[in-house]
């Protein structure tokens, strides 16, 4: 009974994912009625988004390796604080992550300013390093969790036989580390591969010019400028055979890899030696720089203006708080009912599975257009904004929260399982003494993650917008359309401090709460 | 419970007064209404002449009157800009405006008889006077600039001030237009989405010079007492751009639409553009222009390029410009 | 009376047949070498794998339709007996109500029970703050307060020493005689079928022969049996 329930909720859950994202693509389709040929310079957007998207996932992962070793091998003052501050880029709005790339690396940026003032020759962000340089910022901290987590997850007994066999360093690697990378680095690598496909925020402040121009860009000038409703489809449908080709990959080649819930644990690894500290020692404090730089300088750039933000700032805070909450809250239960479901391993497991991962292909801007047409002939869009900014969060963040509950929901199962069936201990008696509890941290975990990416949505409800329903991010963008740039910076950091907050808050909750 | 028993009542009256006073429905630009848009003044103003409701619904302007078609709540779309008409036009869904043109006192000819300008400006790159002297003294000198200087510009293909920017161009050097931006290509620090983000950088010190509006000054000046910032003026003319006001054919308030067209013609509307909007009136006098605006520095030569002209070069300029950039 | 009537577990190549029957109240060890089937066969007997023909019956009725729950079953597992988050009182009290809503005698039943089986004082534990021999106590006061009667062993105390085991196995006996339950215990020591059943089961080869009295079982193993002991 217990288990037939689970499994109905999680296919139903799927089944709206599966209508959320792909009903406003048919809409799109359908109004336009043309299927376009592409245009000039879409085979090159096409080649830019594809290419810049392989080396910033490539390179973000490299990265990461160094210094998810370092930090899966030392105990520090200050560790578990650090892993979670490091982990913010993530959480940044993409427009805020922007303004403290800028402030650092930009022309009169910290470092520019560092080089010439030893008289050396300074650095360009502009261009297609600096849309790499964004993207690898903006998800080296989620590269570095997930490898830290499979770093983690080798039992230390393992650790202890290669030490009791007397193994060196090199075998170590070689026998331990080398598998877990293997299994770990390609889903992470594929992850953070289609979160750059549809990235275009930052392709189009950092690009340098229309040589930087990506996929989802194009579709943004087909609806908002042209409306070329056929084309946007049409954009939008290669972009998602694209990604729905890395996402099944990861299905099928990948082993499933952890987003990274806890890890404040102590280290198991020990390693001694003057070279390998100093190399782990260079690449915590490099990944600190540049991860905790920008941040500082949107804290520096921010404080003044943070005094004098006007109450229609205040006013759209508390309404993204408020939609960040309600998105949490039900990106949450349709993150738990498909994790369950996908655990209990009965039929449709892989389809459900695929259906999670859907959202990660969609284009934002498509799936915004879509929802309007098909609202539109039943209710007036306007009263429906905030809404579909909920509906379009919760579709945003589900991947990622769904991928964090699954491997907990799968040792639940196995540990578990029987025994709350032999007690009879189902429906929402075994959810709340059972359930709940034992993933209370990676629910904590992933409600931060749901309610920050919620409050750094943007640009989906620009069709359904009214004043009644501007969002923080909206506004910030409103102050900076209007001239007033310090304002603008005050209300960015307080969109970053109410983010970085509800993340903060959400995952302690996770940690204390969690059954031990 | 007592209070809340109040409220509701209140409520209730509210309601009762709103079903009873007629309301207009008006479609504006995303940042229209906010507390620093002219939205705000522009509502007071109206609904204190016209016993009526004024709702500003903002957020796309075009892209969504296309999309809802006859069934748009729309009465009056405000803020569609000079570039975009011809396509608005098309769509069949604007009525005749029937004002008497008479008024404006815009600097080209505006013989159109749906759309009636409610600002204008001109396309110009702004540059900070701390850091650039002498400042190009014409667009051919742009094309020149000394090794080193930046510019940041809007791109076309998302942004309307990007897209007069490459009609500029276009209207300046015809055929030409390519190797103009392929001169210029070096010095162009980066494109953006729309001129926020531009503005963002140049103001942060990351350009030189910005792709802007010859009004833009003013909001230095006025707001922030700075003098610093200035339009380079070309002799070759500067682009001209105007916002709209366009009545819906298919409204259901075709009286109080009339009148909201006419409304923006006067003084009292005209008068709240400049500092609200950092654009020129589009039908007052120098003479009545809020105090500081008239010592403004304005080009002297206007371009302006037809709808139809505009529409007919648009995928051309925006294409030459693609084109030159992406080397 | 439990009943195997023409039953066969089959997974890829495993199979298991048993055509069989012992008394309600019986005590049945169930020895054989290991991947012979032991805990695959109560896992049928508790609903966690389903017969692919034959059916279990209990008293007549055929228990395919029953959910584990819906059992006269109580299963002990090799370990994981107690979940780790709640305390012991509240393992316990899931044997009286799932939902963990107990009146107040219920809770007067748990603190009895919890006494008898010498965990008096130790309600508000964590399992682990308990030793095992104390968690395999737990376990067993949950089934007393369970009462169903038919108790499984899939060898809850194989981690315990010798003396800590004979003393489980008494505190068995004493639940089984108080609940009337046919218990049915997995075990590789026939030192343990010896001590504590008059019945054994031996799986072996495919086939879970029927019961056979104890004593002249191990007196005179058959070949299969021999083998096993060696």
């Amino acid at each position: 009974m217990a288990r037939s329930a689970v499994s109905v909720i999680g296919a139903g859950v799927a089944a709206a994912v599966a209508a959320l994202v792909l009903l406003p693509l048919v809409a799109v389709l359908w109004r336009a009625g043309v299927w376009p040929a592409l245009a000039t310079g879409d085979a090159q957007a096409l080649w830019f988004t594809l290419w810049q998207a392989a080396v910033s996932a490539g390179l973000s992962c490299l990265l990461a390796v160094p210094v998810a070793r370092a930090l899966a091998r030392r105990q520090f003052f200050g560790r578990g604080a650090l892993i979670t501050l490091m982990g913010a880029p993530f959480l940044l709005p993409t427009i805020v992550a922007v303004m403290g790339l800028i402030a650092v690396f930009g022309r009169s940026g910290w470092v520019n300013q560092g080089l010439a003032a030893v008289g050396l020759p300074t650095l360009t962000v502009y261009g297609a390093q600096g849309v790499i340089l964004a993207h690898v910022f903006l998800n080296l901290p989620l590269a570095v969790r997930m490898i830290l987590q499979g770093w983690q997850a080798i039992p230390a007994e393992r650790f202890r036989l290669a030490e009791s066999l007397g193994f060196a360093p090199a075998q170590v690697t070689r026998h331990l580390e080398r598998p877990m990378l293997r299994a770990v680095l390609p889903g992470a690598c594929a992850v953070i591969f289609v979160i750059c496909l549809t990235s275009f925020a930052i392709a189009l402040t950092l690009g340098g010019g229309p040589g930087a121009t990506t996929v989802e860009l194009a579709i943004y000038q087909a609806v908002r400028f042209d409306f070329n409703l056929g084309r946007a489809a049409m954009l939008a449908g290669v972009q998602f055979l694209l990604c729905a080709l890395v996402a099944t990959l990861i299905w099928r080649v990948v082993a499933t890899p952890g987003f990274g819930a806890g890890l404040g644990r102590a280290p198991v690894l020990r390693v001694q030696g003057a070279l390998p500290l100093a190399i782990d020692v260079l690449a915590i404090a490099a990944a600190a720089l540049f991860l905790l730089g920008p941040l500082c300088a949107i804290a520096l750039r921010g404080a003044p203006g943070l005094g004098e933000l006007p109450p229609a700032v205040w006013a759209a805070a508390g309404r993204s708080v408020a939609v960040a909450l309600i998105s949490t809250l039900l990106t949450l239960v349709a993150s738990l009912a498909l994790a369950l479901s996908v655990a209990e391993a009965q039929r449709g497991a892989a389809v459900m599975d695929g259906v999670a991962l859907l959202p990660l292909a969609t284009s934002g801007l498509v799936l915004g257009t879509g929802l309007f047409l098909l609202v539109q002939p039943w209710v007036l869009p306007s009263r429906l904004a905030l809404g579909v900014t909920v509906a379009v969060n919760v579709a945003l963040s589900l991947p990622f929260v769904y991928r964090l509950l699954l491997p907990e929901a799968r040792v639940l199962r196995a540990d578990y399982g029987r025994l709350s069936e032999s007690l009879h201990l189902q429906g929402l008696a075994w959810l709340r003494l059972i359930a709940l509890p034992r993933l209370a941290r990676p629910l904590g975990f992933g409600a931060g993650l749901a309610a920050a990416l919620s409050m750094g949505d943007l640009g989906v409800i620009a069709l359904f917008a009214s004043d009644q329903s501007a969002t923080l991010p909206l506004v910030v963008q409103g102050l900076m359309a209007s001239y007033r740039l310090d304002t603008a910076a005050g209300a960015a950091l307080l969109l970053v401090g109410i983010s970085f907050g509800l993340f903060w808050a959400f995952d302690f909750w996770g940690r204390r709460h969690a059954a031990v | 419970m007592k209070t809340s028993i109040l409220a509701t009542g209140l409520s209730c009256l509210a309601l009762a007064a709103h079903a009873e006073t007629p309301v207009l429905t008006v479609y504006a630009g995303e940042y229209f209404t906010s507390e620093w848009g002219p939205g705000p003044a522009i509502e007071s103003g109206f609904e204190a002449i016209c016993d009526c409701d004024l709702e500003f619904s903002t957020g796309d302007l075009l892209p969504r009157l296309l999309l809802e078609g006859e069934r748009t709540q729309a009465d009056v779309m405000i803020g569609l800009s000079t570039d975009v008409l011809a396509r608005a036009r098309d769509s069949g869904l604007f009525a005749p405006h029937g004002q008497d043109l008479a008024a404006l006192t815009v600097p080209v000819d505006w013989p159109d008889d749906t759309f009636l300008p409610f600002n204008w400006g001109h396309t110009a790159f702004v540059y900070d006077t701390t850091r650039m002297a002498t400042p190009p003294a014409s667009l051919e000198a742009m094309r020149h600039l000394p090794d080193g200087i930046t510019v940041v510009i809007q791109d076309p293909r998302t942004s309307i001030s990007g897209l007069a920017m490459v009609l500029w161009v276009k209207a300046v050097y015809g055929d030409q237009a390519g190797a103009f931006w392929a001169d210029l290509a070096p010095h162009v620090l980066t494109v953006t989405k729309g001129w926020s983000e531009s503005y963002g950088l140049f103001t942060s010190g990351e350009a030189d010079m910005v792709l802007s509006y010859t009004t833009s000054p003013a909001y230095h000046m006025m707001a922030e007492d700075d003098q610093t910032k200035q339009a380079a003026l070309f002799p070759e003319g500067h682009y001209f751009m105007a916002e709209t006001v366009g009545k819906i054919a298919g409204t259901d308030q075709p009286e109080l639409a009339d009148r909201f067209m006419a409304w923006v013609l006067t003084p009292e509307f005209q008068k709240v553009v400049p500092a609200a909007n950092w654009s020129l009136p589009s039908a007052l006098p120098v003479a009545d222009w809020p105090e500081g605006w008239a010592a403004l520095p304005l080009p002297e030569k206007v371009l302006f390029l037809t709808e139809d002209e505009a529409e007919s070069l648009r995928v051309e300029a925006v294409e030459e410009w693609r084109a030159a950039l992406s080397q | 009376m439990l009943r195997f009537d023409k039953m066969v577990l089959a997974q890829d190549a495993f199979r298991l047949t048993a055509d069989w029957e012992v008394p309600a109240g019986a005590r049945v060890a169930v020895i054989g070498p290991s991947g012979a089937g032991k805990s695959t066969l109560l896992a049928a007997i508790a609903g966690f794998f389903a017969p692919q023909s034959g059916r279990v019956l209990w008293q007549g009725k055929d228990l395919a339709p029953a959910s584990p729950g819906a059992r006269p079953v109580t299963i002990l597992f090799q370990d994981q007996n107690l979940f780790p988050h709640l305390t012991v009182a509240q393992n316990l009290g899931l044997g009286l109500r799932p939902d963990l809503r107990l009146s107040a005698a219920q809770c007067a039943q748990v603190t009895a029970v919890l006494d008898r089986v010498g965990l008096a004082g130790m309600g508000t534990r964590k399992p682990a703050q308990l030793s095992g021999g104390q968690i395999g106590r737990a376990a067993l006061a949950r089934a007393l307060l369970r009462a169903r009667p038919v108790l499984l062993l899939d060898e809850p105390f194989a981690a315990l020493g010798p003396a800590l085991k004979a003393e489980m196995l008494a505190l068995v006996e004493e639940v089984a005689t108080e609940t009337g339950a046919l218990v049915l215990m997995v075990t590789h020591d026939p030192a343990d079928a010896r001590a504590f059943a008059e019945w054994t089961v031996l799986v072996t080869e495919g086939m879970a022969h029927p019961p056979a009295p104890t004593e002249p079982l191990f007196a005179d193993p058959p070949p299969a049996l021999q083998a096993y002991l060696g």
